[in-house]
């Protein structure tokens, strides 16, 4: 069984706290994304997982026995890198079994059996006797896939594996790599810095920043309910609004806007002052301009549109407040491939009360999170 | 005044055994004053040869280039009045910010010192790095590495800026505030602009127009959306567009489309565009399939839900029609607050007027997608 457990696991490294205190449950056959900025500790404990680095302090579990102290070879894990680490003078066969090298138990037939299994698995059994540089670099990745994967481990630990395709093969191999870990079952934790990997692989992601847990949560819920400003920043494309405030009475006042609180936000804000209140861009409306400012909402503003960003399928617009043409915008709003508008216009710009998140401007932890409309808009078909 | 021009422009290498291999071939393409055009496509599909021709490290083998009145072929790099910026920023190491941008404008003009200092300080300002000015390359950060590498660019006040991948070396952030933040210095400073890159994110969002090159051959030059929603041919469709455009091959049948497990009739409206092909490719938008609702019978299919890709404001849902090949799978994109898992049921449909259809031999557009009219659409679809 490959389950995993870390507790108060800390490294350092001299003065420098690498890891602080990370506690964390991996569920046996889980996909869990670890997904931070360079720097933030991710690879450091994907790296203590592996063996290649000891904890300072805590502990390390997998199927419930200590491993602080195993070398990596006994760790029953594979490791995918970045840059492959195939061997160039070695053929696609020679490098995919050179994984089972250290394995007992098999005769050399059943190594020769074992790799070609795992290569038809991998969609590259036709390519077994050539040498990696007359590979492309997405089946380059399949053969260092198909090496961590002929060994059969308890757990798969990936670092990157992705960062070095390009934007396409990266998308076609997302899929393909979690229709993989589905079929295999294999526990997995996967390190990367790109949130779109995050959000899109994993069953949950452990976001971290400077050493430590920011939280761990299924994808719709960082997204949906961060627990802080910088999850709800790192976790997201285009980024979530942040506006600065501080609150009068139940309204909370921008450096250029005002805007109402409901009663619901206004019992979790308590006697705080200063807040962060951020919208996702796709939750902003965008609409023709409003004749004047007596048409406008509570939760209306006139905008300029100052850039335009299309993207075919939905478009970025850059606003920016009228009274203020800085080279800052303000914000960014994500609207329907067919919704354009173009540079220069005024539009009316609607933010949904059901929509914000409010932030401690101090601590930056979430003091509210948008609601949900749990209503499924999937029709279910008899099965 | 920089308008330019190329006529029939082609690359013929030789290769070791003395064979001929195009690069290029037959290359038209006429850029405005003031345009921001983003030469795009698959890695050796000409583009870069093309930048490097008009930047006069490659020869012309045929055709003729030319910058207003004066044609390019034979003048050398230093004397076409074209600035290059590259990937890999080409900074020296150890001059400082200060000295990498005066370097070229030392080299090779007349300026006076105070003139090459004022130039400097001006263009950091408008890069907002000026506070960087005595620090070498090596204390920066890849995005400010980046500036600098524009800086040197924009200092020499030359009629065209030739870029190739500026942005690839950089994390995907980062990418996307440079994006906008080149898109804005280039208009202000309305210097004619060549841009390369694979990327067709960076080629949607930045370009006034688009140029899609493929195997050395110009396939479209047109506004990124007009490559969206009017692509020329099955290569710009399925290159233009994240996810992918949807593609499904079969045949015409009477009035009927025939794929693998869908048949799709056809209006007589739809019918007359396509002439006398019969192998046909049908190509729908992952955002135009509508997911879970039952819309007019005829059009809508039963399918089941392969793997679902949550990115926060939309998900990425793989399906298959239960009447097809398990290999046949296709993209919808969803809203983010819906909820689907694999193995879910539902019913997908594709609207008549968001469909396009390719003549199945020589991939022409038969019949693209109908679009709404309104100013900004028009503004932005039309050449």
């Amino acid at each position: 069984m490959g389950q995993i457990q870390l507790t108060d696991l800390t490294k350092r490294f001299g003065d420098t706290v690498a890891v602080d205190d990370l506690s964390l449950d991996i569920d046996d056959e889980e996909f869990l994304v670890l997904v931070g900025p360079s720097g933030c500790g991710k690879s450091t404990t994907l790296r203590m997982l592996a063996g290649l680095e000891t904890p300072t302090s805590g502990d390390i579990y997998i199927g419930g026995d200590h491993m602080n102290y195993r070398v990596p070879q006994n760790r029953d894990i594979a490791m995918v890198f970045q840059d492959y680490a195939l061997y160039p003078h070695m053929t696609v066969r020679q490098n995919i079994r050179f994984g089972l090298e250290e394995e007992e138990g098999y005769t050399s037939a059943e190594r020769d059996e074992r790799v070609v299994e795992v290569a038809e698995t991998l969609g590259i059994a036709d390519l077994l006797d050539r040498k990696p540089d007359e590979l492309s670099g997405g089946q380059q990745q399949r053969v260092a896939l198909g090496r961590a994967i002929v060994r059969d481990p308890e757990v798969f630990l990936m670092d990157e594996p992705l960062s070095n395709l390009d934007a396409k093969l990266r998308a076609e191999m997302r899929t393909e790599l979690q229709n993989l870990q589905d079929q295999l079952a294999v526990t997995t934790v996967y390190v990367t810095h790109n949130q779109t990997e995050a959000m899109t692989m994993a069953d949950r992601i452990a976001v971290m920043d400077d050493g430590e847990l920011q939280q761990v949560a299924s994808p719709f819920e960082c997204y949906h309910e961060p627990n802080n400003l910088f999850v709800a920043e790192f976790i997201g494309e285009p980024m979530i609004n942040l506006v600065r405030g501080t609150r009068s009475e139940s309204t909370f006042v921008g450096e250029h806007f005002s805007y109402p609180l409901d009663e619901d936000v206004m019992e979790s804000v308590d006697d705080r002052d200063d807040f962060v209140l951020g919208v996702r861009p796709e939750d902003i409306e965008v609409a023709d301009a409003a004749p004047d400012d007596a048409a406008l909402d509570d939760h209306d503003l006139q905008m300029d549109v100052t850039v335009v960003e299309p993207h075919g399928d939905q478009n970025v617009l850059h606003l920016s407040h009228p009274d203020q043409p800085s080279a800052d915008d303000a914000l960014q709003a994500v609207t329907e491939g067919m919704h354009l508008v173009t540079r220069g216009d005024r539009v009316t710009v609607t933010i949904p009360p059901d929509k914000i998140h409010l932030f401690d401007a101090e601590t930056g932890t979430a003091v509210h999170n948008r609601r949900h409309d749990q209503e499924a808009d999937f029709t279910q078909l008899e099965q | 005044m920089a308008r330019l021009t190329l006529d029939d422009v082609t690359k013929v290498y030789t290769d070791e055994g003395g064979g001929d291999i195009v690069a290029v071939e037959e290359i038209s393409l006429d850029i405005d004053d003031g345009e921001f055009l983003v030469l795009v496509g698959p890695s050796g599909c000409g583009k870069s040869t093309t930048l490097r021709m008009m930047a006069g490290l490659e020869t012309v083998t045929e055709g003729e280039l030319r910058l207003e009145d004066r044609v390019l072929n034979g003048v050398s790099a230093q004397d076409r009045d074209i600035a290059m910026v590259f990937q890999s920023y080409a900074l020296y190491p150890h001059k400082s910010v200060r000295g990498n941008m005066s370097f070229g404008l030392e080299e090779s003009t007349g300026l006076p010192d105070d003139e090459i200092r004022q130039r400097v300080e001006e263009t950091t300002d408008m890069l907002g790095i000026s506070d960087l000015l005595d620090r070498k390359p090596g204390q920066l950060s890849g995005g400010q590495q980046q500036r600098v590498a524009l800086g040197r660019a924009i200092v020499r006040d030359p009629e065209v800026f030739l870029m190739d991948e500026p942005l690839s070396n950089l994390d995907a952030k980062l990418r996307a505030e440079m994006r906008t933040e080149l898109q804005r210095l280039q208009g202000e400073l309305g210097v004619t602009t060549v841009y390369v890159t694979h990327d067709q994110t960076e080629a949607m969002t930045m370009g006034d127009r688009v140029a899609v090159l493929d195997d050395g051959e110009l396939q479209q030059v047109g506004t990124p959306l007009d490559c969206y929603h009017r692509p020329n041919n099955l290569f710009v469709a399925g290159f233009i567009g994240e996810p992918s455009m949807n593609l499904f091959d079969g045949s015409l049948s009477g009035d009927t489309f025939r794929g693998d497990g869908f048949d799709y009739p056809l209006s007589g409206a739809t019918r007359d565009q396509l002439g006398g092909a019969s192998g046909l490719t049908l190509g729908i938008r992952p955002e135009d399939v509508t997911v879970g609702e039952r819309r007019s019978g005829q059009r809508t299919f039963d399918a089941e839900v392969v793997v679902v890709e949550p990115q926060g404001n939309e998900n990425a849902v793989h399906l298959r029609f239960v009447d097809g090949d398990e290999g046949t799978q296709f993209t919808a994109t969803t809203t983010g607050q819906s909820r689907v898992e694999a193995g879910d049921r539902t019913t997908v449909s594709f609207p008549e007027d968001a469909i396009h259809l390719f003549d199945g031999e020589t991939g022409d557009a038969l019949k693209n997608r109908e679009l709404p009219s309104n100013r900004a659409i028009d503004a932005f679809v039309s050449n």
